[in-house]
């Protein structure tokens, strides 16, 4: 199995973000996802960056895939998808049916995580458009995979969001931006404070989702560690990783141990639990509520 | 809401009046043969419909149609010149699209004017098996520009498409603009903050979700407790809100709690109020939208009636003299007092909501 980092779904600045690909470039994943999947006002990178920085990791080693945009409004959003899918150079991560639209026929794309892909008929669909790689709902669980593994038209990768916080919706409103009182097309790009999100928690305190612009997260961070020799037998290729502002590194390395076999289930959850910016969940994988968490698989 | 209306104008005073195929569709919701009749008997041109199972987005308890019924409906409103539609929105499990092929297929047998549908593999069946049946992009879909509806017109020839509640009016004129797909767009009744077929916070939390079960926020994951001072609604256990005496307790979706972040509580996702967009109507006669639709396949026959007769009569008013269009008070009146109390607003529509 090979361990993608998935795009960086928070506003963080340019040299944060470099930073951050920089450590990536040196780091044991395989597969790098780049580009702005939430929000069109983001623009700490711009477009030629983005390709700049995809040349210098395909140089490290890596696979790269430009990701696309999960909600498309705008007539400037739709001339950015079309850049992006006319590249030429990089594989692009189709994340709605605008971006679909665009790559059916360029063979090689990828069906990212928001494009609805819930039954064999409609996988067979986007192999069909030319996918190479599909990314499951991350409601999607370990009974409905094991179907979809199954009937999974030849050649296709499947790859299964096992780390991070749950991107969970999108919305045309501004969350973050209505958190401050302020409209979302004039929002101070307040997000930049917030490099892992802005957490909402219930009346009572607890820890319920995390707003992130017009994306919103689960306050749990999705975690499938228990779970990859499963993935492994399901014949999973990738693992995704989603960023998070510290600790990348380690969750990369634990990971890869885990599917190398080098660490023990008890030492890789210990050493998850210190670099989690949250407390844990995995219930989706069980076909139970997402915010759910068990540790016996 | 005034100051969106007066900031927008009239429409020019040359604007003449639209000519009957000029005017949008109205659409409306029958969750049971008797909602059908109050939609039919009150000036829906079309309703639409939903089997008793999870093939469609508002699978709740004693709601929707067993082929008997729906058969009889689609004779009642065919009677008196009214289309009939199918929502088949939700996305076939795996393994399991058997139901939602035979729901489409039924859909066909039964003469269904036309099948609403959010998943492509179902598509491509329908499309394939019964060609002359037209297909209608859900908003379950989340087609949200005109390069993915013409898409799903290239692939399936889908003939309308319903938007998402996530565009502002500019948006809608723009897809319109760009496409040959009818398109229809939500005029009133509860309003979804996410974008449709985008949202998961409801499984989070309960396991279930519109997607896999047809149900947001499910009524049995929703427990009422009162205490001395306040009344608790929970979600799966999870405290949505607590309500003070003399406060308004809506239906408790998710997205419409009170939440605490950064010690500050509020309705941090949207608070619970519901889409009105009635004084949109020049504006969206002008567009050029091919149907308006209401929402509410879940309310009673009552509502379906009152909301029925309020739109009817504004769209023709509307049609006749677009340029000297104005909201009246008693549409407002009957539309609030169906509306539980609470607020309406404009969502997306009204950039500023955003």
């Amino acid at each position: 199995m090979k361990l993608a980092v998935g795009p960086v779904l928070y506003y963080w600045s340019r040299d944060a973000l470099l930073d951050f690909y920089a450590a990536i470039a040196g780091s044991a994943a395989e597969v790098v996802y780049l580009g702005e999947v939430v929000c069109s006002r983001r623009r700490s990178l711009r477009f030629e960056d983005w390709v700049g920085l995809a040349r210098d990791l395909r140089n490290a080693g890596k696979e790269v895939v430009l990701s696309s945009q999960a909600l498309v409004e705008s007539e400037p959003e739709l001339r950015a998808l079309r850049r992006l899918a006319a590249n030429g150079e990089f594989a692009v991560e189709a994340n709605d049916a605008s971006a679909l639209a665009l790559l059916a026929g360029a063979p090689g794309f990828v069906a990212g995580p928001h494009l609805n892909v819930y039954n064999e008929e409609t996988l067979a669909w986007v192999a069909e458009l030319g996918a190479k790689r599909w990314v499951p709902p991350v409601e999607l669980g370990r009974e409905a995979l094991r179907v979809l593994q199954e009937k999974r038209p030849p050649g296709l990768e499947t790859e299964v969001f096992a780390y991070g916080r749950l991107p969970l919706a999108f919305s045309a409103r501004c969350f973050t931006a209505r958190h401050y009182n302020l409209p979302r097309d004039d929002c101070q790009f307040r997000c930049l404070e917030h490099p892992d999100g802005l957490p909402l928690a219930t009346r009572e305190g607890e820890p319920l989702l995390n707003l992130n612009g017009t994306q919103t997260q689960s306050a749990r961070v999705h975690d499938l560690s228990a779970a990859v020799g499963e993935l492994r037998g399901l014949g999973v290729d990738v693992l995704r990783v989603s960023p998070q502002a510290s600790h990348i590194d380690e969750i990369i390395s634990v990971f890869r141990a885990l599917i190398d076999g080098t660490v023990g289930a008890d030492d890789a959850r210990g050493r998850l639990d210190a670099a989690r910016p949250a407390a844990a969940c995995n219930g989706y994988w069980y076909d139970r509520p997402g915010m759910d968490y068990r540790i016996d698989g | 809401m005034s100051t969106v209306v007066a900031s927008r104008g009239l429409a020019p005073a040359a604007q003449a009046a639209y000519r009957p195929e000029e005017v949008p569709e109205l659409l409306c919701p029958a969750g049971s043969f008797p909602a059908l009749k109050a939609a039919v008997d009150h000036g829906a041109d079309c309703v639409y419909t939903g089997l008793r199972d999870d093939t469609n987005a508002r699978n709740f308890a004693g709601l929707n149609f067993d082929e008997a019924s729906a058969r009889q409906g689609l004779r009642y409103a065919h009677a008196a010149g009214c289309k009939v539609l199918l929502a088949i929105n939700t996305y076939p499990q795996p393994g399991g699209a058997g139901r939602w092929r035979r729901a489409v297929d039924f859909a066909a047998d039964a003469g269904f004017d036309a099948v609403l549908l959010a998943d492509a593999g179902l598509m491509c069946y329908c499309a394939d098996r019964h060609p002359s049946l037209a297909i209608h992009l859900s908003v379950q879909a989340s087609a949200t520009s005109y390069e993915a509806i013409n898409f799903y017109r290239r692939r399936f020839g889908v003939s309308r498409a319903v938007l998402p509640r996530v565009l502002s009016l500019s948006q809608v004129e723009n897809v319109v603009r760009n496409t040959e797909v009818e398109i229809e767009v939500f005029g009133f009744g509860s309003l979804c903050v996410m974008v449709e077929g985008r949202c998961a916070l409801s499984s989070y939390v309960t396991g279930d979700s519109p997607n896999t079960r047809g149900v947001c926020s499910p009524a049995k994951a929703v427990r009422w407790k009162q205490g001395p001072d306040a009344l608790e609604v929970r979600l799966n256990g999870v405290l949505l809100d607590c309500y003070a005496q003399g406060e308004t307790a809506g239906y408790p979706t998710l997205c419409k709690g009170r939440f605490s972040v950064n010690e500050e509580t509020y309705y941090a996702i949207e608070e619970p109020s519901s889409l009105n967009a009635l004084a949109l109507l020049p504006e969206l006669m002008r567009i050029g939208v091919a149907a308006i639709k209401i929402e509410g396949r879940q309310r009673s026959p009552a509502y379906v009636a009152e909301v029925t007769r309020v739109w009817r009569e504004a769209l023709d008013e509307c049609a006749r003299n677009p340029s000297r269009f104005s909201v009246r008070p008693g549409w407002t009146g009957v539309l609030a007092r169906v509306s539980e109390g609470q607020q309406h607003t404009l969502g997306a529509y009204h950039r500023r909501w955003k």
